[in-house]
C-alpha cells in the first residue's frame, strides 16, 4: 500500500492502516488510472481509527511543521476535474513541529463519523472518502499520503412499496399493461412482473427490459444528464397476439447497481429506470420508461 | 450454440436439426450441472437463478429448463413448483417456430418427471392434477404458436407455411400423447378435465390443419374406451369445427377404432349399448353435415360409410340401424341429381356393398327398405357394377331368394342389369362386359328356390315379368335360365304326381307351360330362333314327360313354324332339325296321328336340306324315329327301311354329283354311316332288314373304294374296317347274335 508521491524522491515513505484492516469487509474500487484496488468498507458514523507510521529514508531526518492527519469526503465533478468539493472534513493533529530521524508511529482515531453519502463513481461524478497525512515543510512542498476507502449506508426495508402498475398504448396498434411487483428494489433483488398485450395491431419482433441509470450533476444551467443503460434484458421474442401475458423475472444482482441518490450535497443525482422497450421488425423502438428508487439492504450472512 | 437458436432464418426442418444438436449438447450440460450440484460446488437453487441472467431469452430459457430438470431431480423443490414457473416462463417466447421447439423441449425433459400417481416425483394429494395442469398448459401454448404460424408472413406463401406446419405437428401431438400416459389420467379424470379442455382448444383455434389434426390425436392416443364413455363430449366437438375440415377422415377413424374395439372383446357391448353410440354418431354425423352445407356429397356419404361399418360391427343385429344409415344418406341425396362425381359413386357403392358382406345374405339386405333408394342415385354404369356386386355376393355365398317378395325386391336392385335405362344408350358397352352381366343374371336365376312350389310359381312369375323387359339383347341369356328354372319346377311337380290331386292345386305344370309359352314366344321374337327352337323342344319334352300331349304339341307345333319360318341358313336348319328328331324320337305320348304329322314333318324337312350329305344323315336319322326301343314304341321296320333305303339313294346321287363336279368320286363315309344304321336296325331285330341287304352294302362299298376313281380317305377306310372287324367280333361272339351275322359275309 506503500504510495510513492512526487516526482522527487520524497525523503520519507508514510504508510496508513486501519486498526481492524484485516477483519473489515473490503471492496474492489476502480481508481482514476484504470485499476482496481481493493478498499476496506465503512458506513455512517463508525469510527474509523489506525495507525500512521512515517518511516524516513535511510540516513535522513524529516523536517517539519506538523503531521496530521484529515478524513475527507469529497466529490469531484469532472467537468471541473481535479477540483474537490470537500463536504466532510476532519483533522487530527499527529506531531508538533520537528525532525523526525527514524521510523515513527501515530494513533488516530475519527470516532463516529458522520458520512451521510455513499462512495459513487458514476460517468461525470466521484465521491469519495479519503484519509489524508500531511507532512507540513517549510519552503519545499509538503509531503502528502492519502488513503481511500468505501462508505456503504444501508436503509431498512421500506414500509411503502407499491407495485407499478400502468397501461400504455399508441391508438389502434398497441395496447399494453404491464405490472412490476414493487416501486422500490434492493440491489440483490428479482423484478417480477408481467405484461399483457391487450391489442397488438403491429408486428414486434421482441420485447426488452432495460436497467438505465441517469446521473445528473450540476445545478442550475450547467445540469449535465448522463444515462446509461446498465442491463438489457430480453423479455419476449417473436410477436404475441391479443390476450398473451409475459411474465417478468429480472434478477438485479448480476448488474453493478447503486441506491438511488437523490440531491448528493446540491451537486448530483443518480436514479434508476426501468425502461420496457418493444421491438417491431422494422426495428423501430416503442418503449416506456419508469423509475424505481434502489436502496442498500443489509446483507444478512444468511443471504451471503 | 444456444443463441444459435434465436436464428428465425431457417425453415422448420432445418431448425429441427439444428434443435437436435442443441439438444445433444444440453444433455450433456444438464449432466455436468448434475455432476456439479452433487459434488456439492455449487447449490441448485442458485444455478436456477444464474441462469436467468442470460440476457436473451430464448437461451435463457433453454438453460432454465435444463436447470430445472436438474432442480426437480434433486427434489429440493417440488416437481410441481418448478414445471409451473417453466411453463408459465416459456411465454416469453412468442416466436411461433422457437416457442414450439423451445416447449416441446420442455415437455421432453419433464417427461419423466411429472408429478404422477406412482412416480417417485408425486406430491401431495392433488399433484395429478398438477401434472396434467402443465402438460395441458403445455399443449395448450404450443397449439396457439402452431396455429398462429399460419397467420405470419405474406399471403402468398400460404401453401409452404401449411406444409411447414404439417412438419411440425407432432411436436404439438406429443402432448397429447404424454398426456395419454400419465397413470393419473383415469376416466373420470379425462371425462372431467382432459378432454373438455383438449377441445375447447381445438375448437377455439379455428384452425383447419390444427383441428384435423388434434381430432386424430385425441381419437389415435386415448384408450378407446375413454372414447366411448365420452362419445357425447367428443362428438359434439364435430359440428363445431371449422367447414374445411376433414371430418370424415377423423370421424371415420374413430368409429373405426370403437368398431375394433367392439369386434376385439365382445365384452365391452353392453357398454356400446350402454351409451347409445349408434344414436350418437348417427345424430353428430347429422349435425355435421347440417353445419357443413358445403361439405361434398362424397364426404357426406363417406360418413355414412363409416357409420354404417360401425353399425354392423357392433350391432350386427340391428338391421333398422342400417336402413336408418341408409336412409339418412337417401336424405341427404335427395333432391339432387344422379352423382356424377365418380368418387361419391365409389364411396355409395362401398355403403352398399358393406351390408352385403356382412350379412353374406342378400336377403337381409332386401329388408332394408332404403337400400334402392340409395342405389337410384347412382348412375347407370355404376348401378350395372353394384348389381354385378350384388349378384356375386348371392353367388358367393350360395343364398336362396325364396319368396316372390323379395324376389321383386332383388329385381329392382338390379333392375340396371335387367333392362335397359331410360334415356342412356350404351352403344360403347363392351361387349364382353355386357355378356358377363347377362351371364351372371342368368345365375342367379338359378340361385332362386322355394320349396313350395306355389311361391316358386309366384316367383317364376315375378322373373319373368322382370325380364321381359330386359329388351332383345338381353332375352337370349336370361330365358334360357328361366326356362330352366321353370322347368325345374316342372319335374319337381311331375315328381310328387301322385301326392297332388285336386282342381284347387293352383301350380300346375300346364299353367307353367303357359308362362313358358309366353316367355319364348318373346324370345322368339326377338329374333332369335335357334335358340327358341331349343327352348321348344325342351319344353316339349318336359311336357312329354307331364303326360300333356296337346302341350306338347303345341311346343312341337312352334318348333317347326320356327324352323320353316324362321331358320335360314342350312347348317343351322342341319342342327336343328337333327334336333328335332333326336327330341321327336323320344316322346312318346303323341297319339299315332300326331305322332305320324309330326314325323312326316320331320322326315320331309330332313329330305329337303340343302347339301346332299347333309340331307343323307338327316333321312337316316329319321329311320330312328320309326323305331324306338320302348315296349310300347313304335316299331315300323318297313318305314325304317324305307328312310334307309332313301338315305342310300341319295347317298348314292350325292357320289354321282360328286363325280360329276370334281371327277373323283366323294367319300364313301356315307356308305358307312348308312351299313351302321342297317346293322343297328339288324341287331334290332327289324325284319325288314336282311342280311342280304347288309350283304349288298358291304359289296357296293368295297367296290366303290377300289372303283378307279375313289380318293383314298383313310379315315373313311378305318371306320369301314372298324365296321367290319365289328362284324367279325359279333360272328364269333357265337349265341344268337352270331347267328344273326353268319349269314354276312364278311370278305
Amino acid at each position: 500500500m506503500n504510495y510513492l508521491m512526487g516526482a522527487f524522491k520524497p525523503p520519507c515513505n508514510i504508510t496508513i492502516t486501519f486498526s481492524d484492516g484485516k477483519t473489515r469487509k473490503q471492496v474492489s474500487v476502480k481508481k482514476e488510472n484504470g485499476k482496481t484496488a481493493m478498499v476496506p468498507v465503512f458506513q455512517s458514523l463508525e469510527t474509523i481509527s489506525g495507525e500512521v507510521s512515517i518511516d524516513p529514508v535511510q540516513g535522513k531526518k524529516v523536517e517539519h511543521t506538523g503531521v496530521k492527519i484529515e478524513l475527507l469526503g469529497q466529490i469531484e465533478l469532472y467537468f471541473d476535474r481535479g477540483n474537490f468539493y470537500d463536504f466532510t472534513s476532519l483533522v487530527r493533529e499527529l506531531d508538533v513541529p520537528g525532525d523526525i530521524y527514524e521510523k515513527k508511529t501515530y494513533p488516530f482515531e475519527f470516532s463516529s463519523v458522520e458520512m451521510p453519502y455513499e462512495s459513487y463513481n458514476g460517468t461525470n461524478v466521484r465521491l469519495r472518502y479519503i484519509l489524508r497525512v500531511t507532512i507540513s515543510r517549510n519552503y519545499v512542498s509538503n509531503i502528502t499520503e492519502h488513503r481511500d476507502f468505501c462508505v456503504r449506508n444501508y436503509s431498512p426495508v421500506p414500509t411503502m412499496n407499491n407495485s407499478i402498475k400502468m397501461e400504455v398504448g399508441i391508438e389502434d396498434c398497441l395496447h399494453i399493461e404491464f405490472e412490476y411487483s414493487k416501486s422500490k428494489y434492493h440491489l440483490k433483488d428479482v423484478i417480477i412482473g408481467k405484461i399483457y398485450f391487450l391489442l397488438v395491431r403491429i408486428k414486434i419482433k421482441n420485447m426488452e427490459l432495460e436497467i438505465r441509470r441517469r446521473e445528473s450533476t450540476g445545478s442550475g444551467p450547467n445540469t449535465y444528464v448522463e444515462t446509461e443503460t446498465l442491463a438489457k434484458f430480453e423479455l419476449m421474442d417473436g410477436a404475441p397476439v391479443r390476450g398473451e401475458s409475459i411474465p417478468i423475472r429480472l434478477f438485479l444482482s448480476p448488474y453493478e447497481l447503486t441506491p438511488t441518490y437523490r440531491n448528493i450535497n446540491n451537486k448530483f443525482s443518480v436514479k434508476y429506470y426501468l425502461n420496457l422497450v418493444l421491438v417491431d421488425e422494422e426495428d423501430r423502438r416503442y418503449f416506456k420508461q419508469q423509475e424505481i428508487s434502489m436502496y442498500r439492504l443489509l446483507e444478512t450472512p444468511a443471504s451471503s | 450454440m444456444l443463441s444459435e437458436l434465436r436464428t428465425s432464418r431457417l425453415s422448420p426442418h432445418k431448425y429441427y436439426e439444428l434443435y437436435m444438436r442443441a439438444f445433444d449438447e444440453l444433455r450433456k450440460l444438464e449432466m455436468f450441472f448434475r455432476e456439479e450440484t452433487t459434488r456439492g460446488n455449487c447449490s441448485v437453487v442458485d444455478l436456477y437463478e444464474l441462469v436467468q441472467h442470460a440476457g436473451n431469452v430464448l437461451p435463457r430459457l433453454y438453460l432454465l429448463c435444463t436447470v430445472g430438470s436438474v432442480y426437480i431431480k434433486s427434489k429440493e423443490a417440488p416437481a410441481k413448483d418448478v414445471l409451473k414457473d417453466l411453463v408459465e416462463m416459456s411465454r416469453g417466447i412468442q416466436h411461433p417456430l422457437r416457442g414450439l421447439f423451445l416447449r416441446s423441449y420442455l415437455s421432453q425433459i419433464s417427461r419423466d418427471k411429472l408429478p404422477d400417481i406412482g412416480s417417485e416425483y408425486e406430491g401431495d394429494a392433488d399433484s395429478v392434477n398438477d401434472a396434467i395442469e402443465f402438460v395441458l398448459q403445455n399443449f395448450i401454448e404450443m397449439n396457439k404458436l402452431w396455429v398462429r404460424m399460419q397467420h405470419q408472413g405474406p399471403q402468398r406463401d400460404k401453401e409452404k407455411r401449411e406444409k411447414e406446419r404439417s412438419e411440425l405437428r407432432d411436436l404439438v401431438g406429443k402432448n397429447l400423447h404424454v398426456l395419454s400416459q400419465i397413470e393419473g389420467v383415469d376416466l373420470e379424470m379425462y371425462k372431467e378435465t382432459v378432454l373438455p379442455r383438449i377441445l375447447e382448444q381445438v375448437v377455439n383455434c379455428k384452425d383447419e390443419l390444427a383441428q384435423f389434426y388434434l381430432m386424430d390425436c385425441i381419437i389415435q392416443v386415448f384408450p378407446d374406451e375413454y372414447h366411448l364413455q365420452t362419445l357425447e363430449t367428443l362428438l359434439s366437438a364435430f359440428p363445431q369445427l371449422q367447414p374445411g375440415v376433414d371430418i370424415k377422415t377423423v370421424l371415420s377413424q374413430l368409429m373405426d377404432r370403437l368398431s375394433n374395439y367392439a369386434a376385439s372383446s365382445p365384452e365391452v357391448l353392453p357398454e356400446f349399448l350402454q351409451v347409445e353410440a349408434f344414436a350418437k354418431f348417427s345424430s353428430a354425423i347429422g349435425k355435421v353435415i347440417e353445419a357443413q352445407p358445403d361439405m361434398p356429397a362424397v364426404s357426406a356419404i363417406t360418413l355414412y360409410v363409416s357409420l354404417l361399418t360401425f353399425t354392423l360391427r357392433v350391432h350386427p343385429d340391428r338391421l333398422d340401424y342400417v336402413d336408418q344409415v341408409l336412409g339418412a344418406c337417401v336424405k341427404k341425396l335427395s333432391g339432387k341429381e344422379k352423382l356424377q362425381d365418380s368418387r361419391a359413386t365409389k364411396q355409395i357403392v362401398a355403403l352398399l356393398s358393406a351390408p352385403l358382406e356382412k350379412y353374406s345374405n342378400i336377403v337381409t339386405a332386401l329388408e332394408l327398405s332404403n337400400y334402392p333408394k340409395v342405389m337410384d342415385h347412382l348412375d347407370n354404369s355404376t348401378t350395372k357394377v353394384m348389381a354385378v356386386v350384388i349378384i356375386q355376393s348371392i353367388m358367393k355365398n350360395t343364398t336362396c331368394v325364396s319368396t316372390s317378395d323379395k324376389v321383386e325386391a332383388l329385381f329392382e336392385l338390379i333392375k340396371g342389369l335387367i333392362k335397359d335405362m331410360d334415356g342412356t344408350q350404351d352403344d360403347d358397352v363392351d361387349e364382353e362386359d355386357f355378356k358377363e352381366e347377362q351371364n351372371s343374371v342368368a345365375r342367379l336365376i338359378h340361385m332362386l328356390y322355394n320349396e313350395d312350389q306355389e311361391e316358386m310359381l309366384k316367383i317364376i312369375c315375378t322373373v319373368q315379368k322382370h325380364i321381359l323387359r330386359g329388351g332383345p339383347k338381353r332375352l337370349p341369356f336370361t330365358v334360357p335360365s328361366l326356362v330352366f328354372l321353370a322347368l325345374k319346377l316342372v319335374r319337381r311337380l311331375q315328381g310328387q304326381d301322385g301326392d297332388v290331386v285336386g282342381e284347387d292345386v293352383p301350380t300346375t305344370p300346364k299353367k307353367i307351360f303357359q308362362i313358358l309359352n309366353q316367355t319364348i314366344e318373346a324370345l322368339y321374337l326377338v329374333p332369335c330362333p335357334e335358340l327358341s327352337l331349343r327352348l321348344y323342344l325342351q319344353c316339349a319334352e318336359a311336357a312329354n314327360d307331364c303326360d300333356l300331349e296337346p302341350v306338347a304339341y303345341e311346343f312341337f307345333t312352334q318348333a317347326f313354324i320356327l324352323y320353316e319360318e324362321e331358320i335360314a341358313d342350312s347348317k343351322a336348319q342341319v342342327t336343328a332339325i337333327h334336333l328335332i328328331i333326336g327330341t321327336l324320337q323320344r316322346m312318346n305320348i303323341f297319339g299315332v296321328e300326331n305322332r305320324d304329322t309330326l314325323t312326316h314333318k320331320a322326315t320331309g324337312y330332313s329330305a329337303k336340306l340343302l347339301k346332299k350329305p347333309d340331307q343323307c344323315r338327316a333321312v337316316y336319322a329319321c329311320s330312328h324315329l320309326f323305331w324306338v326301343e320302348d315296349q310300347d314304341g313304335v316299331k315300323d321296320g318297313e318305314r325304317v327301311l324305307l328312310c334307309l333305303k332313301r338315305a342310300l339313294r341319295i347317298a348314292n346321287a350325292a357320289q354321282q354329283m360328286a363325280n360329276a363336279a370334281r371327277g373323283s368320286s366323294g367319300s364313301i363315309s356315307l356308305f358307312i354311316e348308312i351299313l351302321n344304321k342297317y346293322l343297328y336296325f339288324f341287331e334290332k331285330g327289324n325284319p325288314q332288314i336282311t342280311s342280304s341287304a347288309i350283304q349288298g352294302l358291304i359289296e357296293l362299298i368295297t367296290t366303290e373304294m377300289q372303283g378307279e376313281n375313289a380318293t383314298s380317305d383313310p379315315s373313311a377306310e378305318a371306320f369301314f374296317s372298324s365296321t367290319m372287324r365289328y362284324i367279325q367280333f359279333q360272328k364269333q361272339k357265337g349265341g344268337s347274335m352270331g347267328e344273326k351275322y353268319e349269314t354276312i359275309k364278311a370278305s
